[in-house]
């Protein structure tokens, strides 16, 4: 599950713009597969935190409402440039991924 | 800030569902799985109101012209529809995106940290037409704007 987040964070006026993306299925549980009439698994994200020197910024609790491959942006004050942030998720099988990035 | 959040979730969903607080206390539960901030009956809820008092604590939601929601007229891929709100208020305490006509109404529920405007963009899935609802909690007050998308091809289901 390496790799799966993509970040970018830019820093103007002191206000810092994050934007990341996220490489996950985001099933719901109530769609059926075509062949075997089947539902298939619930199976999204349920928690994404971003992090700015360690202080949380943001929290993010989806339902599986949220599109496949997420794409997330908000917006903070306090960030310099070279500043680390991390973002992190966890789905409901309890995978997780985090990724570090500085601010430009 | 987090785990203050976290802690407060937890004791009030402990509280709730006092079954599963015994439960968990009996050690019958992996601690985690209770522990975990994600509001279960919130996000599963089947009606507005009943998901707004277990996200926020109140369905009591004042419309606000200080509140965008921006989100395409007719959306031709239910399964992905980007969303924005943005707000100039003070003190965004969290900011919720709610699609009124899916099965599961709430989409997401965003909490602002220090420092975190009162922006957030993301893609989300309709059902159906309807309309896509951003509520802002901020000062204690829930405040809300809205968006009707026409939705071609539905994105929930199959």
């Amino acid at each position: 599950m390496a790799k799966s987040i993509k970040i970018r964070a830019k820093e103007k006026g002191g206000v810092t713009t994050v934007k990341a993306l996220m490489t996950h299925p985001m099933e719901t549980g109530a769609r059926k597969d075509s062949k075997t009439g089947k539902k298939i698994p619930a199976h999204f994200i349920q928690e994404v935190v971003c992090k700015h020197k360690g202080n949380t910024v943001m929290t993010a609790e989806w339902s599986g409402g949220v599109s496949k491959n997420p794409y997330i942006s908000f917006k903070f004050s306090g960030g310099a440039k070279g500043d680390e942030i991390e973002l992190s998720w966890s789905d409901n099988k309890g995978g997780s991924d985090s990724m570090k990035s500085a601010i430009k | 800030m987090s785990t203050e959040i976290k802690r407060r979730i937890f004791l009030k969903r402990s509280l709730a569902a006092g079954t599963v607080g015994i439960a968990a206390a009996a050690g019958l539960l992996a601690p985690q799985r209770v522990l975990a901030a994600w509001n279960k009956e919130a996000f599963e809820a089947k009606e507005l109101p009943a998901a707004l008092n277990a996200l926020l604590g109140s369905s009591d939601v004042a419309e606000s012209a200080d509140i965008t929601v921006k989100a395409p007229d007719i959306a031709e891929n239910g399964a992905v529809v980007p969303v924005t709100v943005d707000t100039g208020m003070e003190g965004v305490e969290s900011i919720s995106i709610i699609a009124s006509n899916n099965p599961v109404p709430l989409v997401a529920n965003f909490v602002m940290g220090t420092g975190a405007s009162g922006f957030v963009s993301t893609r989300i899935k309709m059902g159906k037409t309807g309309d896509v609802v951003g509520i802002v909690k901020a000062g204690g007050k829930l405040h809300s704007a809205k968006k009707e998308v026409k939705v071609t091809i539905g994105g929930c289901g199959g």
